[in-house]
């Protein structure tokens, strides 16, 4: 038997690892399946590089499309010469940064990844354990950089989202399935984004006197209240990124076709 | 209505012990407690057990009820089936004294660590003014009983006796997030909640909030917003240069060298 952690010297001498009777491994083997198909399906689309825009709709993982080896009709397009990969990897890597700095996150892949601990009251497999305070994971402090580039990206998406409501011949007036998910998206990531620990610290956690800054803190209520639904947005929008993103796959692979409620 | 209940209880002491079995009566309305106290009336008057209020307010019977962190006075009965044995241990992150009595010295002296509350020195104590919205945040974590369920659950420790002598665990974090919010506390604590209480331990797996009787929200509103503060002015040159020029200057001073034990 270990002799370290639940097993050191002078504790209660009880052989197992844990005396939960309940089934505490069914959360962190969910989400380590929902997250590893996450992975899996982005890191196909990211590098696949093709099937990303069906006007007037683009994908998010292509957006702002940088490079100058992107698809006509997609915006801004072009700038980036010297890119000889697929166009997603210029951008990808912001969400993923911000997603795996977020503090929710951040107890989903401690628990389901790397069992520490895999549930509450339950022995964790390290022998040593160092948490935040080295190299990688130091530098989840800097988080907050990862928000200001998702707000940024948040901007790009909301006018995809915008954008959607026209024809595939660039007139004002349309709504498909497509503008809809787009739109549904653009929501839920700003809830997401509007929700992080690191925006409810800037609006006004930071500071002691919230009396004295009125304004702020009425943003940082405002942040608080969604706060509290954090998680529920991180998985809502993870959801809203895989349909935005596979519909508009379908539509450019030419699966199916939009299902269009209004044109003019 | 009365059934009898299947238990296994822990005794022993530091050197040896053992998941005992009993079978003991339970009654409508009961909690774990109740068994304990008819468990050593009846068939083990020597069952030790640390007990109190028997309301949940003052923190004593900390246990662990089939595996999970619980106030034995705030564990019903009657969320469990008749036929469930039910498991008593001590807390497994301290040593244990005898039964389900463990020493949790650790936690009075990581308490002493922490630097005390510091108002304006030219501050009477009958002048103390704060609008509500100021102190409200640092009130909820005012709600804590010293259960230390929290710093027993907190896999930091619970499972690496070493990091005891480095981190204080989530009840003294949270004091320090508690005295870094108050709007008349004089003194930055964002240097020793680094430095000497080992807030970098802290992964943000949220145990500490899921086993908190008193529902305090540790994790999202005193750990993350204390990580946070850290981060403005450890790890975050944008903001460390943007204050040179802010016009609201931080004037607190730094907490002075943390009296160790």
């Amino acid at each position: 038997m270990a002799t370290t952690g639940i097993h050191s010297p002078g504790r209660a001498k009880i052989d197992a690892d844990t005396l939960r009777t309940d089934r505490w491994w069914l959360q962190p083997l969910g989400v380590f399946l929902a997250l590893t198909a996450f992975v899996v399906y982005s890191a196909w689309r990211v590098f696949s590089g093709k099937y990303y825009y069906s006007a007037p709709y683009i994908s998010l993982f292509y957006s702002p499309c940088l490079s100058t080896t992107c698809v006509e009709g997609t915006e801004p397009g072009g700038p980036i010469s010297w890119w000889m990969l697929s166009p997603s990897l210029l951008i990808a890597w912001i969400p993923l940064t911000f997603r795996f700095s977020c503090y929710y996150y951040r107890k989903a892949y401690f628990r389901s990844f790397w069992l520490s601990p895999p549930a509450c009251a339950v022995a964790e497999p390290h022998s040593a354990y160092s948490g935040e305070r080295k190299l990688p994971l130091i530098l989840n402090n800097l988080h907050r950089y990862a928000l200001y580039l998702a707000l940024i990206l948040n901007v790009v998406l909301t006018l995809d989202a915008v954008l959607a409501f026209k024809t595939p011949g660039g007139k004002w007036g349309y709504l498909g399935l497509g503008t809809l998910i787009l739109t549904a998206n653009a929501v839920a990531l700003w809830l997401y984004t509007l929700s992080c620990h690191s925006c409810r610290n800037i609006t006004a956690g930071r500071i002691t006197h919230f009396s004295k800054h009125p304004l702020r803190y009425k943003a940082w209520t405002f942040v608080s209240k969604i706060n509290e639904h954090h998680m529920l947005y991180a998985w809502i929008s993870l959801c809203t990124v895989v349909l935005a993103d596979f519909y508009v796959y379908l539509l450019a692979s030419g699966r199916i076709s939009d299902l269009v409620f209004f044109s003019a | 209505m009365t059934y009898k209940a299947k238990f296994r209880v822990w005794r022993g002491d530091d050197e040896s012990g053992d998941l005992q079995n009993y079978e003991v009566d339970v009654n409508e309305g009961e909690v774990v407690l109740d068994i304990v106290h008819r468990l050593q009336a009846t068939q083990a008057p020597d069952l030790a057990v640390r007990w109190n209020c028997k309301a949940g307010k003052c923190g004593s019977c900390s246990a662990e009820v089939n595996g999970k962190p619980r106030l034995m006075c705030m564990t019903r009965m009657n969320t469990f089936t008749e036929d469930e044995v039910i498991t008593i241990t001590p807390m497994r992150t301290f040593p244990v004294i005898r039964d389900l009595v463990t020493d949790v010295s650790y936690n009075y002296t990581k308490a002493r660590m922490v630097p005390a509350f510091a108002p304006p020195a030219d501050l009477e104590p009958g002048d103390y003014r704060m609008a509500q919205v100021d102190v409200e945040r640092s009130q909820e974590f005012r709600k804590c009983i010293e259960c230390f369920m929290c710093n027993n659950v907190c896999h930091a420790v619970r499972d690496h006796e070493e990091n005891k002598t480095t981190f204080s665990g989530p009840r003294f974090l949270m004091r320090i997030a508690e005295l870094d919010m108050h709007p008349l506390d004089t003194v930055d604590r964002r240097k020793v909640a680094v430095d000497d209480h080992g807030l970098g331990y802290c992964n943000i797996t949220k145990c500490c909030t899921e086993v908190c009787p008193e529902h305090i929200h540790i994790t999202d509103n005193a750990l993350i917003p204390l990580k946070e503060r850290v981060a403005d002015k450890r790890y975050d040159p944008i903001f460390s240069i943007a204050s040179l020029f802010s016009r609201s200057k931080d004037t607190r001073t730094p907490a002075p060298e943390t009296p160790k034990g």
